[in-house]
């Protein structure tokens, strides 16, 4: 209960200033609209577009998630944080804003990106749905347990995709391949493998955050 | 001193035996080669390019073993240990790269074809580095060394992912890869007895010698962290 005290407490900070909401939708505008650009007037394939909407996504998270911790220690508050609750509480907190922001983030990108994108057509929507949300539970978890290391670091921006990148990538790759699955209308019977590799992505990084959360933030 | 002699003798005798035995079409003498259709004599990169690849896993695992032991004692000597894995892991990892990278381009055809194989060694690579630059960016000692530590746990969960996972889910032009008739472990791909024993020994003394520099490069991290701070 006291996480979803943490996180309305977020959301109150977030929708005051509206940082990182403002820089996400500039920065999700900016990425399509340079991908827009440098097609001009081509047709390019799907498998690509697929590929394209991952790298959006992707870079989009770089630039929006990296916050969550940044901004408790501009503030100053994390002394009173490490107070009034304890690591466990925190990490679910800021997880739960993080994961509200990509989800919102990237059902915008996929939004857009199916109106201005004339070859992003998904065959078996029940298929891209499943990993566009197991995926985005992914991003959450990875980009808040990094987003933590960051601010540690005396919040070196630079650092945040260079850090993310490698942890990000497995899961990237398999979104790939079953985006191109999905545009190609595969069954979700015969991607079950990929879908496992997944959940097993998403159980694994959000065990090992829990367990190493209280490391980072105990400093 | 008894493990670099061991370490000698079998470094040895996979350097004269993976170059000079000769790869032959019916293999009679004890110290012939059979041929591998479409390797020939290239067959020969895999006693010196999987044992490079295998230390840079070993000394990722040795890394993160110590990574978890700083955490749990918080003694600066362990984060020590686990750096100077790292330091030749990275090097190892590049010389697979590079070894891996000039062999594909005279048997597959081009320097770098984005194999799942090669992905994830280029991701191990991309791992090494970033825990290096996460490093360089923190002053504060202990700071670094958790920092770091935790970093390269997260990133050691994640690795069996593509190293393990991927190369054998998806298609590619490494042996065991999901077109691969000969499905299997890697290392049972037609190789006849003797190359068996080359390849293991090859093996087993590079693991000696990562442990043995392992050993080496930490000292002299432990003997330099402990001389600055005398002077200083």
């Amino acid at each position: 209960m006291k996480s979803f005290a943490l996180f309305k407490k977020d959301l109150h900070s977030e929708l005051r200033t509206r940082y990182a909401i403002n820089a996400l939708v500039m920065f999700i505008l900016v990425t399509i609209s340079v991908i827009l650009f440098s097609i001009g007037s081509e047709k390019i394939s799907e498998t690509l577009t697929g590929g394209l909407f991952w790298v959006v996504i992707f870079f989009s998270a770089m630039s929006g998630l990296s916050r969550a911790f940044v901004s408790e220690e501009e503030r100053g508050t994390v002394l009173t944080l490490h107070l009034i609750a304890s690591p466990n509480t925190i990490f679910s907190g800021k997880l739960l804003f993080n994961l509200i922001l990509v989800f919102a983030m990237n059902i915008v990108i996929a939004l857009l990106y199916s109106v201005l994108f004339d070859s992003f057509i998904i065959r078996n929507f029940s298929l891209f749905f499943l990993a566009f949300v197991l995926g985005n539970i992914g991003i959450a978890a990875a980009s808040t347990i990094i987003a933590a290391i960051i601010a540690k670091t005396g919040s070196k921006g630079t650092l945040y995709p260079v850090l993310s990148f490698p942890i990000l990538l497995p899961l990237i790759l398999i979104l790939l391949e079953l985006t191109k699955f999905a545009i190609d209308g595969t069954v979700i019977g015969e991607s079950l493998v990929e879908l496992t590799v997944l959940v097993c992505y998403d159980v694994v990084i959000l065990t090992a955050s829990y367990l190493l959360f209280d490391f980072i933030w105990k400093d | 001193m008894i493990w670099k002699t061991v370490l000698f003798l079998l470094m040895l005798f996979v350097i004269i035996a993976g170059i000079s035995f000769p790869i032959v079409e019916n293999p009679t003498a004890w110290y012939q080669f059979p041929v591998i259709p479409g390797l020939e004599e290239k067959a020969k990169i895999i006693f010196f390019h999987v044992p490079t690849a295998w230390l840079t896993v070993v000394a990722f695992l040795v890394s993160t073993v110590y990574s978890i032991k700083y955490l749990k004692t918080k003694d600066l000597d362990d984060d020590a240990r686990s750096i100077a894995a790292a330091q030749i892991g990275i090097m190892f990892c590049i010389l697979a790269t590079v070894t891996g990278s000039i062999w594909a381009k005279f048997n597959w055809g081009s320097y770098w074809n984005w194999d799942p194989r090669e992905t994830s060694i280029f991701m191990l690579l991309l791992i090494y580095g970033a825990f290096f630059a996460l490093r360089s960016a923190i002053e504060a000692e202990e700071k670094r060394a958790a920092l770091s530590a935790v970093y390269s746990i997260i990133a050691f969960v994640t690795v069996p992912f593509f190293i393990f996972i991927m190369p054998r889910i998806m298609t590619g032009l490494h042996p065991g890869s999901a077109n691969d008739t000969n499905a299997g472990p890697v290392v049972n791909f037609k190789m006849n007895g003797n190359m068996m024993l080359v390849f293991f020994t090859s093996l087993v003394a590079f693991t000696i010698l990562f442990f043995w520099m392992w050993r080496l490069n930490y000292k002299s991290i432990i003997y330099k962290d402990k001389l600055t701070k005398n002077i200083l």
